[in-house]
């Protein structure tokens, strides 16, 4: 298939982020991978599958195992004039990089007025739905939105995922690049060979609808666009929102959302209690309060640790609640 | 001398009883009876077969990811057999073996891996830790553990497992020099398997050993043999004494090889070729044991196939008892998150409870 003069392949999320990793670092010499797995093996998702034999393991490096020490290495390397795109594992085993993320990584360039930066990439697939074992199901986004400097981008489809890395690498600033494991393999699109980007921090109108806004990211935009399907039987129609970047978060697009819809419905799988749901509610009720007919809803996950597999589908949100949610705002 | 003199990390000595052959070293001495090395022999078939039933529940869906211990059943049984009534165990997420010596029910074992975690709640009077899934992170644990029994006066130890792997990680080293420096009763006991997921050994540490590591921390440590049970238990038992005594901690570097995948996610072929695997293959503890007692009188086919068959018999009985635990309430997974659940637990739960 092609696009013009492009060559296209329906790819699924891997293959496309494996594709914009291999384009990258043809383009930029700069840029180096870093994790645990990530050379012979490709990743224990097969992310990084092939790259260290196309360039060597120099540049995509398998590291020892410890996550600080990838991360706080990756921030050196970034300020010594390197492209690092370290990988983490697991969301799960994040929570060990959060000193050098918090305290150097996110701060670097306002402590220095500028002398340095930290233009990395942090990788790391999240969330649940795979019925993995334990620590392997978080999504920790929102306390990484929360960390000053840093942006925190995650990808919905192939195709997003492909042109978000690239605006990723080359942003001049730290990015965490969230990537939803549910949906990895579960998505095939034409993902096109070659260049282009999609910026950070905005969002996109995945469909229109005029009378209520869901804004959702990651593996939750499959399930919002499922709800949307079946709520057109009720004859409502539901303005579907991803987010792609929830640090810097795009307030416009889902203002002028809710402006029209003047009802709302976020959805994420990470806990409720200081969720994402929260900020955006906050953002509408700053910005568009007097448009709103009915309380915004959240549909979230709850403030436990995600279950093991035999109880794991009463914690996901899915299409059933997210319905739920829609009536009642609509019906308020 | 004692057996931390003589194997001296630096001097480059792995210490060894029972020769992959069968035969003992010159010099080399059991630290089990006869019957007590055919029990334990029969306690690690079992152990490997329940093992391999996990890994065959998996692949038919009947099992969450699954990490197998094959290969390093030496490792875990020796190093558990020297422990007393009261002493702790942290594991990380392989020790399939050190929990069944423990006297964690299969059944609890199985459940976990099935996915419920009441499968980690240990029974009362059982002082083993579920699983550590954040590799390395439980040594620490370890550590602090050993040390409220100091401070407490209680004459208990500790141990940790980990691999390879974990020796990279920050926590490994804050662990070992707390311990060094407060003296707990800790043993820390590296499988190294020579993997972490597929990144060798050699790609960990710069260092020739890791036992060797314990001296930069100002303690013992010693690399044994471990597919070699006698070893393993010899060295664990010094280490255990010692740490009773109140002269402080251990680290035990087990030589073993995981034959198996890292986990049932795992596509080994990617990074390790057969071949590689070939020269582990007579170093297998099963093997060596089998040999020895063998050589003792103690073993023909006929009693490897008793032993089998009632080992079948008896993961047939686990597994049908384990797959018949139904699956969990939905309160189950908000109930344990605090003494007393909270109100935003409780209003959650509800909420949830009406969209079922």
């Amino acid at each position: 298939m092609a696009e013009g003069d492009r060559t296209m392949a329906k790819l699924n999320m891997v293959e496309a982020i494996n594709l914009a990793l291999r384009e990258e670092m043809e383009r930029d010499n700069r840029a180096v991978i870093l994790g645990e797995d990530v050379g012979k093996e490709g990743g224990v998702f097969r992310v990084t599958d092939g790259l260290q034999a196309k360039f060597g393991a120099d540049r995509v490096i398998d590291t020892p195992l410890a996550e600080a020490g990838i991360v706080g290495s990756a921030f050196g390397m970034a300020v010594y004039g390197l492209r690092p795109i370290a990988e983490i594992q697991f969301e799960g085993f994040l929570y060990p990089c959060l000193d050098q993320i918090n305290n150097h990584i996110g701060r670097i360039r306002n402590r220095s007025r500028g002398r340095f930066t930290c233009p990395l990439v942090i990788r790391l697939p999240y969330g649940g739905g795979i019925h993995a074992p334990e620590h392997h199901s978080d999504s920790p986004e929102a306390i990484l939105a929360h960390i000053p400097g840093i942006k925190v981008v995650i990808p919905s489809t192939p195709y997003e995922a492909k042109g978000l890395l690239f605006s990723a690498i080359r942003d001049p600033d730290p990015v965490i690049f969230f990537e939803p494991k549910r949906i990895y393999r579960a998505i095939r699109e034409e993902v096109p060979e070659g260049d282009y980007t999609i910026p950070l921090g905005k969002a996109r109108l995945v469909q229109e609808g005029k009378d209520v806004t869901m804004v959702v990211w990651g593996a939750m935009v499959r399930e919002a666009l499922n709800a949307a399907e079946q709520l057109k039987a009720d004859k409502i129609e539901a303005e579907i929102i991803d987010l792609r970047t929830i640090s810097p978060i795009d307030s416009e697009t889902i203002v002028t959302s809710i402006r029209k819809t003047g009802r709302g419905v976020i959805v994420h799988e990470a806990p409720k209690t200081c969720g994402l749901g929260a900020e955006i509610i906050a953002l509408i009720n700053e910005k568009a309060l007097l448009s709103l007919q009915a309380p915004i809803e959240r549909v979230t996950g709850f403030d436990i640790p995600v279950p093991l597999m035999k109880t794991e589908h009463y914690y996901l949100p899915n299409p059933k609640r997210i319905i739920l949610a829609v009536k009642r705002v609509m019906s308020f | 001398m004692g057996l931390m003199e003589d194997y001296h990390p630096l001097k480059g000595k792995m210490f060894q009883i029972l020769k992959p052959d069968g035969t003992l070293q010159p010099g080399g001495k059991p630290p089990l009876t006869d019957q007590e090395t055919l029990a334990l022999y029969q306690k690690m078939v079992f152990i490997r077969l329940a093992d391999q039933r996990a890994l065959s529940l998996q692949r038919q869906g009947r099992f969450g990811t699954y990490a197998p211990i094959w290969g390093q059943e030496a490792c875990q049984v020796g190093s558990t057999y020297p422990l007393q009534k009261g002493d702790w165990v942290f594991p990380a997420f392989r020790e399939i073996g050190a929990a069944l010596m423990m006297g964690i029910s299969l059944k609890n074992f199985y459940l976990y891996w099935m996915g419920n975690e009441m499968g980690s709640r240990a029974p009362e009077g059982i002082n083993m830790m579920p699983v550590s899934v954040p590799v390395g992170s439980q040594t620490l644990h370890a550590v602090g553990a050993a040390w409220a029994a100091k401070i407490k006066g209680d004459k208990i130890v500790t141990i940790a497992y980990f691999g390879d792997g974990a020796t990279s990680k920050g926590d490994f080293h804050e662990a070992m020099n707390f311990a060094g420096v407060f003296k707990t009763p800790t043993i820390f006991f590296c499988q190294n398997n020579q993997f972490a997921i597929s990144v060798p050994r050699s790609l960990q540490t710069a260092s020739k050993t890791i036992a060797q590591k314990a001296i930069a921390y100002g303690f013992d440590g010693i690399q044994v043999d471990g597919n070699d049970l006698f070893a393993v238990i010899m060295a664990t038992k010094e280490a255990v004494e010692k740490a009773r005594s109140g002269a402080g901690p251990t680290l035990i570097e087990g030589v073993t090889y995981r034959f198996g995948p890292h986990t049932t996610a795992d596509d080994p072929t990617k990074y390790r070729k057969e071949e590689e695997i070939e020269p582990w293959k007579p170093l297998d503890p099963l093997v060596r044991l089998r040999l020895y007692l063998k050589g003792r009188g103690l073993w023909n086919e006929e009693v490897e196939t008793r032993i089998t068959e009632e080992a079948q018999k008896e993961i047939d009985q686990t597994v049908k008892e384990a797959e018949a635990v139904p699956t969990p309430e939905v309160e189950e997974i908000f109930k344990y998150v605090f003494a007393e659940m909270t109100p935003p637990l409780k209003e959650q739960l509800e909420y949830l409870k009406s969209t079922l």
